[in-house]
């Protein structure tokens, strides 16, 4: 997010598109309500279903899943073709006027450079002009026409109301009705907010999704407002936690990269991620990224990390793909070629695409070692649970190793929320059986290979042998310890850049946060972001003072949001080019002639003068990004790109299939199926009556949602003879599952290029194990493709067959 | 107990605090003649359920579940969103689910409505309770059934203009929302307010509640519902749970909530000039054996319990006393 949930009441219209705030985050979704209650605001809801969210909004519009890029291009078209934009934001918050190399085109659906064999683009001509002086060429007039303005007017173009209503199926009135409400917002004292979860991001062409939505914000210049933002609602608890920590095969902490094979050594490391301004005078705050760097890499090895060995760099792995994404490591696994996999608080057998194919890839492994608090159905995927999990047991030899945790409730540490606010919480009650910590767990794997390391020795144990493991018990670090080491300290006394007479932190103590980080060894720091958490002030993650000063919602003494404490990221754009609020009554902060003052942490160096420095301080550019040039694989704007399986080919090109760079493993390519054979549209989702797979074991909300289903229009029960209550067969061309029919007004056939067009929705809340009835998951049917940039798995669009059936059979033994 | 408005979502207090909501505060009681007027008029409360605020999560009734420690089972799906499939002595609330298409829009609307005791001013339970104390009324609206002195006949699903009570086959007694007056009693609000996340399910006087149900209905207004009311329903004499609708000119489309509920006109009589002498009557009988079969067996109140029933007040004389 970069607002925060307590600030969604300070918004006039929220718009939940690709998500489904009140049904899978029904506490957050209190903030909609109280700004629907006391602020009179608006709520849209875009989806395929009529959803409970639909059930409290003032508009909701029906769409296709799988093409949100086309309706909110459609949008941003309505936006421009009328006027409705926020332009002097636009002028000067946005690289609009920045003016596009020639060679960038846009053609038949795909952008120059294309390369098919490759199924990549060159992405070269994908930049700026750049000057004599060395900085972009702009055009503040916007008169240019290779300026980034006016190719995104071209480019949007298409997208008419009669293109949106033939792509998406949305009926062009209730279309229009959208774009209109959401045009108001472009008048400086109005503000959208965009709520989205993995409506958008569980697609081939996710990131797009959620560009296309970030563009139309800053057209209508509402990121860095209150009330504003794009707000990614996290399904878990602490899944932002998860990233901005690093736990993703390409990244380290803080959102560093993971070095790949052509960065063998620090400074070739270091080339790339120079960051200079792209515009005169601009921060670009990512020229700090060595000082992190070379805190993160004292975090990890201490003394052996010196200047002479470049920070140990040699230690970290490099990359020779882009990334081992869970896909990829399913698919390596498929093939034989991993031996061992550790499941950590993971469920894949569930959770990830193809299930038929991820009991064939386990099947493969000699040892599986899982760790979670319940029992999983992927610590049990050997198991024979008849046509709910029909394996042939005798002829797995997979050894799985089961490791009972702890659950969030009987452990003391930080979550991080969707509002990046890091709370603190303390254990409610004691493990049960022999669960352990996760943190003991590791502890022990660790210090048991160290061991066997030192004893028998290896290849290349240094990173091992030298990692930093300075706990008072080593065998079980505790919250505490790892917040401290993910703020930071000081390793030798730290000097004041101002006065180096003047010590600025002593050796030992913590920094304050980032700011006080070096590059040259004297300081260590877990995650610079984080930084500030657990500072010499104390816990900042465990402050509960809920005071908030004029009620702006941004509640400073809770918690600790990073970057340090900052509640509204952007916060800066929140004022105009002078520095005065565009919205008096939604000040964040202001310009006193002197500095920047008001609510929140200003997201701007304090005394960086408003008409010099340009509010979006970590872009090269100082302004943000309509055109992203080459920062993403499948294109500098979104483009509509139909999911894999879709029921009509690409109306931009008929030939294309998919996203055009996404990644596809050859025998794949071979399981997707076609409209012929698969006449309708799937799509994945969440109830609010469970939470994943988790409360399947819980008797409550057993009771209150008990047994798979999927939910079909009337008129499709009715073409094929379904009755509600009854039992259906839902397949597509990967797998099969069983389940019983809600048949609802909900969802209505949708008209897309002329043909009908049929979803068919399937929750995805039942397995095999728990105290609900067994049933199955959607990831039975879904495709092992992702989302070109991230990966993650398209699960919200696919195709299917659907017809009556008889139940499920129970395993006989 | 105090008096200022309770909302459930403030804090319980800190301090251990006891019950204090108890037989003096009775004001009427199931087939008793000789009730004493309560001792002090407690605030008349009110739980306030905005069905345009709930997003139909369940929270309400997995709050309930964990509150009164029942256990409603695991059953199936057979084809809707409503789960368990009705009330049932371990389901004291059940969120109903109607898709209704606005005939003036042509669009669907998803109407969820909390089920559940509507406490009734005017309790057709109560009054329709041959027993004597199984059924209650607090000066403060509440209206409580008092398992140990249920005879487990069933009258009182008969004298329900709502549908709620619901009969215990594991032990022959009725079960209904209390209200949490076990909660109520230590100055907290009703469970399932406690855990309503969107603040669809509050509670207080009902003075305040009717107050904020005004601005509810003020704003439902400003977004093109003109006919949004309180549904506070003047044939039970008023309810101590409101709906705020946002078509309260037909309460019918949430679900078959009734558009003017009045207490059974068989109850009506039983209450009116007959009542006690009718249930004096049937209090010798149970007394006796005679009534051993009715107390043990019936799940359901059958026509010959009815039967039975207004025989019993037919024949008790006219000018009985207690009247």
């Amino acid at each position: 997010m970069t607002n925060a949930w307590t600030d969604i009441k300070n918004t006039d219209l929220v718009v939940v598109m690709g998500g489904n705030a009140a049904e899978a985050h029904p506490c957050g979704f209190k903030w909609v309500t109280e700004a629907k209650a006391h602020r009179g605001a608006k709520l849209i809801v875009v989806d395929p279903r009529y959803t409970r969210t639909a059930s409290v909004s003032d508009l909701y519009a029906p769409i296709r899943p799988g093409t949100d890029i086309a309706f909110l291009s459609g949008v941003i078209n309505y936006c421009m073709a009328n006027g409705k934009v926020q332009w002097e934001y636009l002028r000067n918050f946005t690289n609009a006027s920045f003016i596009v190399k020639d060679g960038f085109a846009y053609q038949d659906g795909l952008f120059s450079g294309y390369n098919e064999e490759k199924r990549d683009y060159d992405r070269t001509s994908w930049d700026y002009v750049i000057g004599e002086d060395g900085f972009a060429v702009t055009d503040p007039s916007l008169q240019h026409p290779r300026c980034v303005w006016n190719l995104l007017k071209e480019h949007v173009s298409v997208y008419t109301p009669e293109m949106v209503e033939r792509i998406c199926g949305t009926p062009k009135e209730k279309f229009l009705k959208v774009a209109e409400l959401i045009s108001t917002c472009s008048a400086p004292g109005k503000v959208m907010t965009s709520m989205y979860a993995l409506g958008w991001t569980q697609h081939s062409s996710g990131s797009q999704n959620i560009r296309a939505m970030a563009m139309l914000q800053l057209i209508l210049g509402n990121i860095g407002m209150r009330g504003g933002g794009m707000n990614a609602l996290r399904g878990h608890s602490n899944i932002q936690g998860l990233t901005d920590l690093g736990l993703m095969s390409h990244l380290l902490t803080g959102y560093l990269n993971m070095p790949t094979e052509k960065e063998p050594d620090f400074a070739k490391y270091m080339e790339t991620r120079q960051f200079k301004p792209l515009r005169p005078g601009q921060t670009s705050y990512w020229q700090n990224y060595r000082k992190f760097m070379v805190s993160f890499q004292k975090a990890m090895w201490g003394d052996s990390a010196t200047a002479e060995n470049d920070w140990n760099y040699h230690y970290l792995p490099k990359l020779d793909v882009p990334s081992y994404d869970v896909l990829r490591m399913f698919e390596l696994m498929y093939d034989g070629k991993v031996n061992g996999y550790i499941c950590q608080g993971f469920n894949p057998l569930l959770a990830f695409p193809n299930r038929a194919k991820l009991t064939a890839a386990l099947s493969k492994l000699k040892f599986l070692i899982t760790m979670d608090p319940l029992e999983t159905e992927t610590a049990r995927f050997w198991e024979n649970h008849g046509e709910y999990n029909d394996v042939d047991t005798a002829s797995i030899e997979t050894e799985v190793i089961q490791l009972p945790t702890t659950c969030f409730a009987e452990e003391e540490g930080s979550l991080t929320n969707s509002g990046r606010w890091l709370q603190w919480h303390w254990a409610g009650g004691t493990p049960p059986g022999e669960a352990q910590h996760d943190t003991w767990i590791m502890a022990q794997i660790f210090l048991r290979m160290r061991e066997l390391y030192r004893k028998e020795g290896g290849a290349f144990p240094d990173p091992l042998m030298n990692l930093s493991w300075d706990y008072a018990d080593p065998n079980e670090p505790t919250a505490e310890e790892l917040a401290r080491e993910i703020n930071g300290r000081a390793l030798t006394d730290v000097m004041d850049p101002a006065d180096p007479t003047k010590v600025l932190v002593p050796a030992g103590k913590q920094v304050l946060n980032f700011s006080q980080l070096k590059d040259d060894g004297s300081t260590m720091c877990g995650c610079w972001i984080y930084s500030g958490c657990f500072n010499e002030q104390g816990n900042n993650m465990a402050r509960r003072d809920n005071h908030d000063p004029d009620e702006t919602g941004a509640y400073l003494g809770w918690t600790f949001a990073w970057p340090v404490n900052r509640r509204t990221l952007y916060n800066r754009a929140s004022a105009d080019l002078s520095g005065k609020p565009w919205d008096p009554t939604r000040k964040i902060i202001e310009w006193n002639g002197e500095k920047w003052t008001g609510y929140d942490v200003p997201d701007i160096s304090p005394t960086a003068k408003p008409e010099e420095v340009g509010p979006f301080i970590m872009n090269q550019e100082g302004v943000s990004r309509l055109f992203t040039r080459g920062m993403m694989r499948d294109g500098p704007f979104p483009a509509h790109m139909e999911p894999f399986e879709a029921p009509i080919p690409n109306v931009m090109n008929p030939k294309m299939v998919g996203n055009p760079v996404s990644r596809v493993f050859v025998t794949d390519a071979e399981e997707f199926g076609t409209s012929a054979e698969f006449p309708y549209v799937g799509t994945s989702y969440r109830l609010t009556e469970h939470f994943h797979y988790w409360t399947k074991h819980n008797r409550v909300n057993a009771a209150l949602q008990p047994e798979f289903f999927v939910e079909i229009s009337e008129e499709l029960a009715k073409e094929k003879g379904i009755e509600k209550g009854g039992w259906v067969r839902v397949w597509s061309k990967r797998g099969s599952v069983k389940a019983k029919a809600v048949v609802t007004k909900r969802i209505r056939p949708l008209v897309c290029d002329g043909k009908t067009v049929h979803v068919v929705g399937i929750p995805l809340h039942w397995g095999f194990t728990g105290a609900a009835k067994k049933g199955f998951g959607p990831n039975s049917l879904t495709p092992f493709v992702g989302d070109a940039n991230i990966e993650t798995p398209e699960s919200k669009a696919f195709l299917v067959n659907i017809e009556p059936s008889s139940g499920p059979e129970e395993a006989s033994a | 107990m105090s008096n200022s408005p309770i909302t459930a979502v403030s804090n319980p207090p800190v301090q251990p605090v006891s019950a204090d909501l108890g037989p003096r505060d009775l004001k009427r009681r199931s087939a008793t003649l000789d009730l004493p007027p309560p001792e002090r008029q407690l605030t008349e409360v009110a739980k306030l359920i905005d069905v345009s605020k709930c997003i139909g999560c369940k929270a309400c009734q997995s709050a309930c579940v964990e509150w009164n420690d029942t256990d409603p089972g695991v059953g199936e799906n057979v084809g809707v969103y409503e789960n368990p499939g009705d009330l049932n002595p371990n389901m004291f609330t059940l969120m109903r689910f109607s898709e209704w298409v606005n005939p003036e829009t042509d669009d669907l609307e998803w109407l969820i409505r909390k089920d559940g005791c509507m406490h009734c001013e005017d309790p057709g339970c109560l009054k329709a309770c041959p027993s004597p104390g199984a059924i209650v009324q607090y000066s403060n609206g509440i209206v409580d059934f008092i398992h140990e002195n249920c005879i487990g006949c069933g009258y009182c699903i008969k004298g329900c203009p709502f549908n709620i009570p619901r009969l215990s086959k594991a032990d022959h007694t009725v079960y209904k929302c209390t209200l949490c007056s076990d909660r109520v009693a230590v100055g907290q609000g009703p469970a399932c307010a406690k855990a309503c996340p969107t603040q669809a399910i509050v509670f207080g006087s009902k003075e305040d509640m009717k107050a904020h149900a005004e601005e509810r209905i003020e704003d439902l207004k400003s977004r093109g519902y003109e006919n949004a009311g309180l549904y506070d329903p003047a044939g039970v004499g008023g309810t101590h749970v409101m709906y705020v609708l946002h078509h309260a000119d037909k309460p019918h489309i949430y679900s078959d909530l009734p558009d003017r509920p009045e207490i059974s006109p068989v109850v009506e009589t039983w209450k009116g000039a007959v009542k006690y002498v009718g249930l004096a009557a049937m209090g010798i009988m149970a007394a006796g054996a005679a009534l051993h079969g009715l107390i043990a067996k019936p799940s359901t109140v059958k026509r010959e319990d009815e039967e039975h029933a207004e025989a019993l007040v037919e024949e008790a004389p006219k000018n009985g006393e207690g009247v």
